[in-house]
């Protein structure tokens, strides 16, 4: 087991500032590709959503792609694709994020398109219907026009929590986003966007100083507002099972998703670093134990996967969150032998721990992930960035090879033991259509 | 926000570019034919490896070929002479890797990240693979069913439908008809015939292998020469027949009932590799559709609302190019959705592109380029496709200094040969109550049910 954790930290040091408009900003240069990435975090995600107003943080990630003080409409793409980079955004439980990698020439006009629209998006009448419509057929494409589309990570959460926050849909009901204006879109603007509320992280092939000057030459002239209050999205403990059942008319197999509570990612990181690790020990390829007995041993499932946090990123996440296993299954295997099976194969990970020989591969395999995610200077960037807004130290993305290397078996094993079955959310798919 | 006052003098120029990197390539052929690329490059302390073999059907047996190559690609990881498949998968993933096979309709590919010192104990279990694996029986029948109930769940899918139409509707009883195997012919595959594929076509002839990342080139070929040695020297590879242009069709619209989407696919022959008019194409391709800032997605996205992410772009197989135009569309606009995407097309072709956006493409794609090849994992599976088609790496930097010399008026050219409406396929998958009548008003259409099982 080699351990490149603190090797990573060294070869790419983070450097941080804070403009007095508030704006965090972090460096990550690595000179090594004629590559940067330019990321903007905002504090805002899905579960800052208030009542009536589903699907807004995303429906607003949209908006800002639609112009800004001194860039039209369609413009803003131009300028980063006609320099040769690529471009997206994306919306997450926690926090909405914007990013570029481009030839490292292109840095100033990026910072300029990032600082520009965090200024003044162009939120007008005509580009917010444009982008109601583009948006519902997003969740046409993704939801309503296939099968499993919702399942589980829309599904799932009105079972395994309680609160408004962690329950509602966050791509938004139809009603909610048609019913949206443009006073909504400058409100939410107005409290979440504020410099205060973001992260600009910069990565890849850039000097330090030459990039805080640029930074500042752009971003010092965003008026400064207060940051909003930080959301509340914790929630307590399930004390109980809980079970639900959907239906989908597109479905050709049934499938089953399982959540149970974890650790707090942040506030107790180290216990949930156990749970990182089991989370890979369970599903995380050919060798691993629900693979092995799902599939192969009792041959009931076609398919399963666990992961942390609903979009699978475990480290991009606040509390409260869950550890999900999905299964897909033979329409002739019952539901509940599925269940059993998984819940046995935990309970064998907390009743008998687990070898360390068998630990350290996994320990290997996960450092090869994260090392295959920092290759990429845009998914170094965006692993920085996110550990700057979620955790507060950007440094933590770099750590985390050699912190998952330090995880011990009865790290493991404790985390095993906090999946009871009598505290798991279940969540039935069943197929009721054919595959017309 | 009031309509802003637009000053994009603001807009900071474009500095210097740095000069691309040039890989640095070592090449050599084994004795046994394999081809081995090895690419060293700084970065994270990981290798990546492809192993690409040439797995094309004859048009003779492409319905069984397929059907056999979708359990295999499963089954050939169920165990070897030495390891059965959780010592293999343990081996693997003591050095971070997992080994991942799959095919389409030229090859099989084996790939896997690892850490670097993994490089001699990964490359044991890939020799075991390619030269003992046993296609044990209970784990091939599992395998089996669950590759049924997977193509089950595909067909399931409007993209696959859809995808799987259009190849049919091009390219007929040629082997690349065959997206989706016939979940009735998959289920009559045995380990014998596994076994059998497996000795006839898992060859190091027309074989790469590719190595990049944290790896010494010399050490490499050491490895790879000992490792390897034992695969089989004899034996020639397949690769599929040529690909006749499709005939002229109506629109073939595949009613799904009830679908709250319609989607829309367009396919064409395009330009190979090695043709001079490639680049022209690529270029055009991506004003016309290819990235966000084209026409095609400024039209029916940006203006219109009518679909999330519509595009074009250009693919290769050995034995013929694709161009493919995609956008999944609200059922109530279908038709017009076409209209305007037939009229971009048409514009394209008859009408010449501006200075901006010709240039705008050309940056995007040698930037595209830079990126694509700027992790071991992109630049090994660039690299495995390239000499996959008989070419090298410096077909790389070839293509890059094409792409800077092309004018508006080649654009145009190949736009009319390639993007013309009239060289293209057309199908559409929606409810055929909702949608018919409006897509009948640009010309004829023919209504046919989904494939729920491909000819077999």
């Amino acid at each position: 087991m080699t351990s490149d954790g603190p090797d990573l930290t060294l070869r790419h040091p983070v450097e941080r500032f804070t403009l007095d408009n508030g704006l965090r900003v972090v460096l990550a240069p690595d000179r090594s590709v004629p590559v940067v990435a330019v990321s903007v975090y905002y504090d805002v995600g899905m579960r800052s959503e208030p009542v009536g107003r589903t699907g807004f943080a995303h429906l607003f990630e949209h908006m800002m792609f639609q112009g800004s003080a001194n860039v039209p409409k369609m413009e803003h793409a131009r300028l980063v694709q006609a320099a040769g980079g690529t471009f997206n955004g994306s919306t997450h439980q926690d926090y909405t994020n914007y990013f570029q990698a481009l030839p490292s020439e292109a840095l100033e006009r990026a910072i300029f398109l990032e600082a520009d629209r965090m200024a003044a998006p162009a939120i007008t009448e005509e580009n917010l219907r444009n982008q109601i419509d583009v948006v519902k057929e997003e969740i046409r494409v993704n939801v309503l026009n296939r099968p499993y589309g919702a399942f589980p990570w829309l599904q799932l959460p009105p079972i395994a929590f309680e609160s408004f926050a962690n329950t509602h849909d966050g791509y938004g009901s139809f009603v909610d986003l048609e019913s949206s204006t443009v006073e909504d879109a400058t409100d939410f603007f107005s409290r979440y966007y504020a410099p205060a509320n973001a992260v600009l992280c910069i990565g890849g092939d850039l000097d330090p100083a030459e990039a805080e000057v640029l930074v500042r030459r752009w971003f010092d002239a965003v008026p400064a507002r207060p940051a909003p209050p930080a959301p509340v999205v914790g929630e307590p403990s399930p004390t109980a099972a809980r079970r639900g059942v959907v239906e989908d008319p597109l479905a050709p197999l049934p499938a089953v998703a399982l959540g149970w509570r974890v650790p707090d990612p942040v506030g107790d990181l180290d216990t949930y670093l156990g749970t990182v690790l089991l989370t890979e020990l369970l599903s995380e390829g050919d060798a691993s134990r629900l693979e092995r007995r799902l599939l192969h041993t009792d041959r009931v499932a076609v398919g399963q996967s666990s992961y942390l946090g609903l979009f699978g990123d475990p480290f991009d996440v606040r509390d409260a969150t869950l550890l999900v296993t999905e299964v897909h299954h033979s329409a002739d295997v019952p539901v509940d032998r599925v269940l059993t099976a998984v819940h046995e194969e935990v309970d064998r990970v907390a009743t008998d721990g687990v070898e360390p020989a068998e630990l350290a591969r996994v320990q290997a395999r996960i450092e090869a992930q994260l090392l295959q995610q920092a290759d990429s200077v845009l998914g170094r960037t965006l692993a920085f960035a996110s550990a700057e807004l979620v955790h507060g130290r950007a440094e933590l993305a770099g750590e985390l090879a050699g912190r998952l290397a330090r995880v011990t078996p009865e790290q493991v094993r404790a985390a095993a033991a906090g999946l009871s079955p009598d505290t798991a959310a279940v969540l039935e798919l069943r197929a009721t259509g054919g595959s017309k | 926000m009031s309509a802003p006052v637009l000053d994009m003098s603001l807009v900071p120029p474009l500095g210097e570019p740095r000069p691309a990197l040039v890989p640095e390539v070592h090449e050599t052929t084994l004795p046994n034919g394999l081809r081995l690329v090895v690419v060293p490059r700084p970065g994270v302390p990981l290798i990546e490896l492809r192993l690409r073999v040439p797995f094309a059907a004859t048009a003779r047996t492409a319905a069984a070929h397929t059907a056999r190559a979708s359990v295999l690609t499963g089954a050939v990881l169920m165990g070897t002479a030495a390891h059965d498949q959780l010592e293999i998968a343990q081996l693997l993933q003591a050095h971070g890797g997992e080994m991942s096979v799959s095919d389409d309709a030229d090859r099989l590919l084996f790939s896997t990240t690892m850490l670097p010192t993994g490089l001699g104990p990964v490359l044991g279990v890939l020799s075991e693979l390619l030269t003992s694996a046993t296609y044990p029986g209970g784990e091939v029948q599992a395998e089996r069913d669950r590759v049924v109930e997977r193509i089950e769940i595909a067909r399931s899918q409007p993209r696959t439908i859809a995808g799987t139409a259009l190849a049919t509707r091009r390219y007929g009883a040629h082997p690349y008809g065959q997206q989706l195997p016939s979940a009735a012919l998959v289920a009559a595959v045995t380990p014998a015939a596994l076994r059998k594929l497996h000795r006839e076509r898992v060859r190091p002839a027309g074989s790469t292998l590719v190595l990049v990342g944290d790896v010494d080139p010399a050490a490499a070929l050491d490895l790879v020469g000992t490792a390897l040695a034992g695969w089989a020297t004899e034996g020639t590879a397949v690769t599929a027949p040529p690909v006749s242009a499709a005939p002229a069709q109506p629109l073939q619209l595949v009613h799904r009932p009830g679908a709250v989407q319609s989607n829309l696919r367009l396919g064409g022959q395009a330009p190979g590799r090695t043709d001079p008019q490639l680049p022209a194409l690529r270029l055009a391709s991506m004003v016309f559709g290819g990235y966000f800032s084209s026409r095609l997605v400024e039209n029916i996205r940006e203006r219109r609302g009518y679909t999330y992410s519509p595009r074009s772009g250009v693919e290769h197989l050995l034995a013929g190019s694709s161009v493919t135009v995609e956008a999944d569309v609200a059922t109530a606009v279908t038709g017009p959705a076409l209209m305007e995407t037939v009229y971009e097309l048409g514009r394209m072709a008859l009408t010449p592109v501006t200075e901006a956006e010709l240039d705008s493409a050309r940056r995007y794609l040698l930037g595209t380029m830079a990126l694509g090849t700027a992790t071991h994992g992109g630049m090994a599976s660039t690299l495995s496709a390239l000499f996959g088609a008989g070419l090298s790496a410096d077909w790389l930097a070839e293509h890059q200094r094409a792409l800077l010399t092309v004018g508006i008026d080649e654009v145009t050219e190949a736009s009319r040969r390639w993007l013309a409406p009239s060289a293209l396929t057309a199908v559409v998958v929606g409810d055929a109550d909702l949608v018919a009548d409006q897509l009948r008003v640009l010309g004829p259409v023919e209504v046919s049910a989904p494939a729920v099982e491909a000819q077999s």
